[in-house]
């Protein structure tokens, strides 16, 4: 809990300053620690580049911008619009698929006039608040066929944003629904079986869903050395950037892999591989800390709230703020195939940030509209 | 607050417990994830340090060689025979350069770009390496250059560049003396990968491919140097982190007269020839020319098929005579058989025979004919040299027998390599029963040992093996296996480099080496020998032995234009000799073919070649010229050891 804060006529206020301006200080704090690293990553990464630096830090601006905006709306305001934001998101998706721009090979992009939006992104914000808008509706735990039309809601999406191909972003979002799922008290016995028909699904996958391109990534995943200068350049050279780092890095700006730009991706998703290398495994600690506490932060605020839909909201957005987290890191040190998913908060970059921050600027907005009086 | 809320009566207590669990859980599971993510984190960063580190210093680390300078060949007077010199080349690198037709196009407005040259460039652009030079002209004029860098600030990714040649101030005169060097081949990159120098030829383009060229090829080459570099991703250089700088190749001193090579060269005129001239106390070749010739340059940037073609002429002016010209001695070796007959015994130095003009074997109707028909009459040793009779010699080969011969002759290094320092050799031919047996499964007949006596029948030697026999006699049975190279320059100091010599021709009585001596000063110095108005108002006294060869080819696989056998037919000219007299300096071997008699058309090149070298006192000028550099070069060393 927030410590009451005085106001400025020195009265002690029935809300605090904190829940007035809709922000959560500790959460807000961690969100720009993350943002100094990353502009000092970006930095060094970009090859000191300083119109890399302010685009990035306009892009900074935008996104707290618009998390604060986000804020003020209270959680069920959001709920009264989730319905009408999933038709809208499925549309778009659709849309994408019928007339999208073809950009790296997939078609991502909608071109809405002068902007390119990126329509899976706001998939992102949207599938957690309609899956935990659709199971709270019902008293939890939910029963099974609950679970069911909430996991086709996941689904659906899911697929759409997968056949453009975007593997990293159709993870993340079938991720935030799950969680929500998992939160509202999904049975351990769905989980479960939940897991082997997955891993029944795994060869469907591989044969009948899976892009070339993405079989490629996998095998490369698996041996990285088999095609050293073809699909495995790029998490040979990570590897080798993470580990020439050591305990305590070469140094800022001192990274040969990245300064000598052997490291390819270095200030988007391989980023973290330019940190490793110049910050070592000490650096790699802090990082993590600052990652820890924001996410302890999320849960903390999820556990806090009132209404079963905030707190399973609030969860799922900061658990799939960890799936960010974990599957950047995992890629790039060779834990997982790379899938496309950058280091949040950190990478260069502002479609995932902006995503990010609304989801933050909602989990800030259930922290502090809360009732007062419970 | 709820849309569709169809359960009023929910349980918030168990609701939120629930949920607090399951955060919790959740919790556990990410940070367990994390733990993971550490744990193979630190095996990277930690276990693994020492080896991921290694990889990153080679990524970063590139080692560059630096070839060495080619050593520059000078002959024995200090004069530059072969040397290095600066030739620009323009260089693209297609992937620094945006639009690659609109430069080429851009850079032949400045500069003629043949069609083929375009063609040529591309072609090779697609076979090379990212971000590697390719040539796009090659030999460009000092105009070119200058109009080409004062454009490069609008052609990024194009270079000048400066590159050593090999270059042959002489051209012609000494092709087959130095031979010269070219791009290196395949074959010989796996050569030099089977000797483990690679990593000295990595930056090496020329290798020796002929001549001493080829042969001092590892003595010319020297010793790479490399820089290590710190590169980024495309292999661009950042910084030199360290450096160690090549070592020149030896410079090298012939024992080659360049003046006499030339003069040597001139003399022969583009006739089929060639001269060899050896110092007869040492073994050094003071000329070897081969004629007719051709410019070593145009091998050095490569041959266009059309100059190549032109070199496959019937002259065959590939060929070294000098050493693969295989001739039929004729007349050159008849000192040689007086020796040996005078060893054997079969003729003594006052025993002479009555020459009627032919030769006949006992019971055999064929005559072999002497060059006089109406015969010498009666002929001693000395006469039958001076008057080169072969009548006298037919009679003494009769007499000798074929194996006498030929072990004989094997003493002065007939039928096998002199061991002379290039490649380009060949053995020629001493016959003997063995090797009519191996080369034609036939019995040796006593009628071709009749001829052998004149050095035809299936005898042939190289005009190197000719001067080298000669130069036996001149010395009184020393023998020296020819050499060309003098000296080599090392870092410091001259390192002269003698000839081999090995066991002397011993004979059982030395003043047969005298008689033979005395016959060939006759030739030249005695009214009515077969040189003597060549010779008659020499400054210096020389001796010598003419010869007018009957034609068989030089080459056993030559073939005879139909139209032009009649020339080809035509004796070939040839004079051995040596001067002066009393102590020999110079000994030669000529070869003109097709040019008629040896007195008249092969002794005057002697003479003119005596000339120059006896009167202008070449030898003892050019070896002071050597032997001041060493004691200028012993002082050095001597002072800098203090």
């Amino acid at each position: 809990m927030l410590s009451p804060t005085k106001t400025a006529d020195g009265y002690a206020a029935k809300r605090t300053f904190s829940q007035r301006i809709h922000i959560d200080i500790p959460l807000l704090l961690g969100l720009l620690t993350l943002m100094a690293f990353s502009i000092a990553i970006i930095y060094a990464a970009s090859g000191q580049n300083d119109a890399m630096i302010k685009a990035q830090v306009i892009r900074m601006g935008i996104s707290l911008a618009a998390m604060v905006i986000i804020a003020q709306i209270s959680p069920s305001g959001l709920r009264r619009w989730s319905m009408p934001l999933f038709g809208l998101g499925l549309g778009l998706l659709v849309a994408t698929l019928l007339f999208g721009h073809v950009g790296k090979g997939a078609q991502r992009w909608l071109n809405l006039g002068i902007v390119n939006f990126q329509t899976s992104e706001a998939m992102k914000v949207i599938l957690p608040i309609v899956v935990a808008h659709f199971i709270t509706t019902y008293a939890l735990p939910p029963k099974l066929r609950h679970v069911i039309i909430g996991f086709i809601i996941v689904i659906i999406p899911t697929l759409l944003i997968a056949k453009q191909p975007d593997l990293g972003t159709s993870i993340l979002v079938a991720s935030s629904g799950v969680f929500a799922l998992f939160l509202a008290g999904m049975s351990w016995r769905i989980i479960g079986s939940l897991i082997v028909s997955l891993s029944a699904f795994a060869p469907v996958l591989w044969f009948f869903l899976m892009r070339d391109y993405q079989r490629q990534r996998v095998m490369t995943f698996l041996n990285p050395e088999s095609d050293p200068l073809g699909s495995g350049y790029h998490i040979i050279q990570s590897k080798i950037a993470i580990g020439s780092g050591g305990l305590s890095g070469k140094g800022w700006l001192n990274g040969t892999q990245s300064q000598l730009e052997f490291l390819p991706e270095r200030h988007t998703d391989f980023i973290f591989s330019v940190f490793s290398e110049e910050f070592g495994l000490f650096g790699i600690c802090t990082l993590l800390a600052v990652y820890l506490f924001i996410i302890a932060r999320g849960l903390y605020i999820a556990s806090q709230a009132q209404e079963p839909f905030s707190r399973v909201l609030a969860g799922a957005i900061t658990l799939t703020f960890f799936v960010y987290l974990f599957v950047n890191i995992g890629m790039v040190s060779g834990l997982l195939p790379v899938v496309g998913v950058p280091l949040p908060l950190i990478s260069y970059g502002g479609t995932s940030m902006l995503t990010l921050m609304i989801g933050f600027g909602i989990v800030m907005a259930i922290h502090t509209h809360r009732r007062v009086n419970k | 607050m709820f849309l569709n809320q169809r359960s009023p009566i929910r349980n918030t207590v168990a609701e939120s417990n629930l949920f607090t669990r399951r955060v919790i859980i959740a919790f556990a599971i990410v940070c367990a994830l994390i733990s993971v993510l550490l744990i193979n984190l630190y095996s990277i960063q930690v276990s693994m340090h020492e080896s991921y580190q290694t990889r990153a210093n080679g990524n970063r680390i590139k080692i560059i060689p630096i070839a060495p300078n080619r050593g520059i060949i000078f002959d024995r007077n200090g004069v530059i025979i072969a040397e290095n010199k600066a030739v620009y080349s323009l260089e693209l690198v297609a992937e620094k350069i945006s639009d690659i037709e609109q430069t080429v196009t851009l850079i032949s407005n400045l500069i003629t770009i043949s069609d083929d040259e375009r063609e040529r460039f591309f072609k090779i652009k697609r076979a090379t390496r990212r971000f590697k030079k390719v040539t796009l002209k090659s030999r460009l004029s000092p105009a070119q250059v200058a109009k080409i860098s004062v454009n490069l600030h609008r052609l990024s990714g194009v270079t000048i560049e400066a590159r050593l040649k090999r270059f042959y101030p002489f051209k012609e005169s000494l092709t087959h003396v130095l031979g010269y060097v070219g791009r290196m081949t395949k074959k010989e990159l796996q050569t030099i990968d089977k000797n483990n120098e690679s990593a000295n030829y990595a930056a090496t383009r020329d290798f020796g491919k002929q001549g001493i060229e080829k042969y001092y090829q590892t003595m010319l080459h020297g010793v790479a140097g490399y820089q290590e570099v710190e590169v980024n991703h495309r292999g661009k250089v950042i910084r030199v982190l360290n450096q160690v700088l090549p070592q020149h190749g030896q410079d090298l001193y012939l024992n080659i007269d360049v003046r006499l090579q030339q003069q040597a060269y001139t003399a022969l005129a583009g006739r089929r020839g060639s001269v060899v001239a050896t110092n007869p106390t040492n073994g050094a070749i003071l000329a070897m020319v081969s004629s007719p010739s051709y410019d070593p340059n145009l091998f050095v940037h490569g041959i266009s098929t059309k100059e190549y073609t032109k070199l496959l002429s019937i002259d065959k002016p590939l060929i070294n005579r000098a050493t693969q010209g295989a001739y039929p001695p004729a007349s050159t070796i008849k000192q040689l058989m007086a020796i040996a007959a005078l060893e054997e015994g079969v003729i003594s130095e006052t025993s002479s025979i009555n020459d009627p003009g032919w030769f006949q074997l006992p019971n055999v109707v064929r005559k072999f004919k002497d060059h006089l028909a109406w015969g010498h009459g009666k002929v001693d040793v000395y006469r039958a040299l001076e008057k080169s009779c072969d009548t006298f010699f037919y009679d003494v080969a009769y007499r000798l027998g074929i194996d006498k011969i030929s072990t004989f002759m094997y003493q002065f290094g007939f039928g096998d390599y002199t061991g002379i320092d290039i490649h380009e050799e060949k053995p020629g031919i001493m016959p003997s029963r063995s090797w009519k047996r191996a080369r034609h499964n036939q019995a040796w007949y006593t009628g071709d040992t009749i001829s052998l006596g004149i050095g035809q029948s299936y005898w042939t030697a190289t005009p190197l093996q000719l001067a080298k026999a000669t130069a036996i006699v001149a010395a009184n049975g020393q023998r020296f296996t020819p050499q060309i190279l003098g000296a080599s320059q090392q870092e410091q100091s001259l390192l002269q480099i003698p000839a081999d010599d090995y066991a002397p021709v011993e004979l059982k009585n030395e003043r047969h080496w005298k008689i033979a001596q005395t016959g060939m000063w006759k030739v030249v110095n005695s009214v009515g020998g077969t040189a003597y108005r060549v010779f008659k108002d020499a400054s210096y006294v020389s001796a010598g032995k003419t010869g007018t060869a009957q034609v068989i080819s030089m080459g056993e696989d030559e073939k005879y234009d139909a139209s032009k056998m009649k020339e080809r037919h035509r004796d070939n000219a040839m004079y051995v000799g040596y001067a002066p007299f009393d102590k020999p300096q110079i000994t030669l071997a000529i070869v003109i073919e097709n040019a008629g008699g040896g007195g008249s058309s092969a002794a005057p090149i002697a003479r003119q070649l005596f000339d120059t070298y006896l009167t202008d006192n070449n030898d003892f000028k050019s070896s002071r010229v050597l032997a001041q550099r060493s004691t200028n070069q012993q002082e050095l060393n001597h002072a800098q050891s203090h």
